[in-house]
């Protein structure tokens, strides 16, 4: 059976030319608004980051980005320099007097739905943690996002034992998350009833990345222990 | 042959998109950010904001094209511009607020493939004039997002006690985790669509026994 009016087939060219005509629009329209939204976006990520570091270190009010390569110790900026995966990037904290306040670092662990990635800050003086803050996560609303507002679970990070060992090169105690109400000792973490797994998440991020970190930077500690004083300009917080 | 076109703009080529063709509620187009995002009324308002800002371009400029869109590549081409809205809106989106953005997590890329854009390119943006799209388009985004608000703040009130995160119920409530879980999502969508079959159901029946009646 054949059409009794057939349509027209287009020709080959016109629908090359509409096809590539769409797509150059689009890339047009996408570029134009990736160069608009670029200095917002960046400024949001800063923003972001500097609030969980202040939120994580109790009495800091600036921040620089360090990292630990093979080589040593070494101040840089993540938004020239692009860090190389070994190395291991931190923050450190300072007061305005240029005191170290603390040593903020990401880490990650596998959550209930995603990974759950966060900031934790480490307090060389007690040697202890003294709290985190989420980067990112897609844990289920209203269950595991409670470890950020369960004042009982946060209780755990007000100094979350993280020593060092006696020969510096792991630490102390690994840092472990327990079931709700059995926690004992200092490097525990109580879980949440019903965020167990997110509470639990939150435990391994730390004692992985503490466990990584810690035992390298403990010889930079004095180094990093009073601010430089640089002119101010070179320092790369902003109040 | 020349497609002869009604340019009659009438109420009900808006309110078509908002009760009678309804996307959610009547077509059950889209089912994907209808359950997954709905958990609060901030991120349901965000998505259907955000569908409706691509769903509004694509089918302007698609209704724009329609003469000069061979019709052999006419679905790569939807593709093609519903894409670049979405991008667009992806990027606006994180440059608004990242926590936003983090909330509604791919949900954003996915209004790429969500068919009741690309159903409303096909079915009605191809085929009709800019300014009777536009408005066709309008009530269908809204339609959405009244359907996605629907579900989001029956789940935040039940699921949380609160509703754009001001608490309702105060401290004493017991939330319906389960409301703001994946199994929540279908239930209250469920219960909607009850509702709203019923309310169909009998309106119909109410008519015809009038006309029973009347006889």
């Amino acid at each position: 059976m054949t059409h009794p009016a057939a349509p027209e087939r287009a020709s080959s060219l016109s629908m090359i030319i509409t096809l590539g005509g769409v797509a150059m629009l689009s890339g047009l329209l996408v570029v134009l608004t990736w160069q608009l939204t670029l200095a917002p976006i960046q400024e949001n990520q800063r923003i972001m980051i500097e609030k969980a570091i202040f939120q994580v270190i109790p009495g800091a009010q600036q921040r620089r980005s360090y990292r630990l390569t093979d080589t040593g110790l070494e101040q840089f900026d993540p938004k020239v320099t692009k860090a190389k995966k070994t190395d291991l990037k931190f923050y450190a904290a300072y007061n305005n007097e240029g005191q170290l306040k603390g040593i903020a670092a990401e880490a990650a662990a596998q959550g209930y739905a995603d990974m759950v990635r966060l900031l934790y800050g480490y307090d060389p003086d007690c040697q202890c943690i003294r709290g985190f803050s989420i980067i990112k996560m897609t844990e289920t609303p209203g269950l595991g996002d409670k470890i950020l507002t369960d004042a009982a679970f946060l209780a755990n990070f007000d100094a979350l034992d993280a020593r060092l060992s006696d020969d510096k090169k792991s630490l102390k105690n690994a840092i472990v998350t327990v079931k709700h109400g059995s926690k004992k000792n200092l490097w525990e973490i109580d879980a949440i009833s019903g965020a167990t797994i997110t509470s639990k998440a939150v435990g391994k991020a730390i004692n992985q990345g503490a466990e990584k970190l810690l035992p390298k930077l403990s010889p930079y500690i004095e180094e990093l222990s009073q601010l430089q004083t640089l002119p101010t300009s070179q320092a790369e917080a902003k109040q | 042959m020349p497609i002869i076109e009604d340019n009659t703009i009438t109420a009900d080529t808006f309110l078509t998109g908002i009760w009678k063709e309804n996307p959610v509620f009547v077509m059950l187009l889209g089912m994907c950010p209808v359950l997954a995002v709905t958990n609060s009324v901030i991120n349901a308002l965000a998505m259907g904001l955000a569908t409706t800002f691509v769903l509004l371009c694509s089918s302007t400029l698609i209704s724009l094209l329609r003469n000069a869109i061979p019709k052999e590549v006419r679905i790569a081409t939807y593709i093609v511009i519903i894409a670049t809205f979405v991008t667009i809106t992806d990027y606006v989106i994180q440059a608004i607020s990242l926590e936003l953005y983090n909330a509604l997590g791919a949900f954003i890329q996915l209004i790429v493939v969500n068919c009741m854009i690309l159903g409303r390119a096909e079915a009605y943006a191809s085929k009709n004039r800019l300014l009777k799209t536009l408005v066709n388009s309008l009530g269908m985004g809204i339609g959405f997002t009244i359907a996605l608000l629907s579900l989001g703040s029956v789940r935040e009130l039940l699921g949380n006690g609160s509703l754009l995160g001001y608490s309702v119920f105060g401290e004493a409530f017991q939330p319906w985790v389960v409301m703001i879980l994946p199994p929540g999502g279908f239930i209250v969508l469920g219960a909607w669509l009850l509702l709203f079959n019923w309310l169909k159901e009998r309106k119909a029946s109410l008519a015809l026994a009038k006309e029973g009646g009347l006889s």
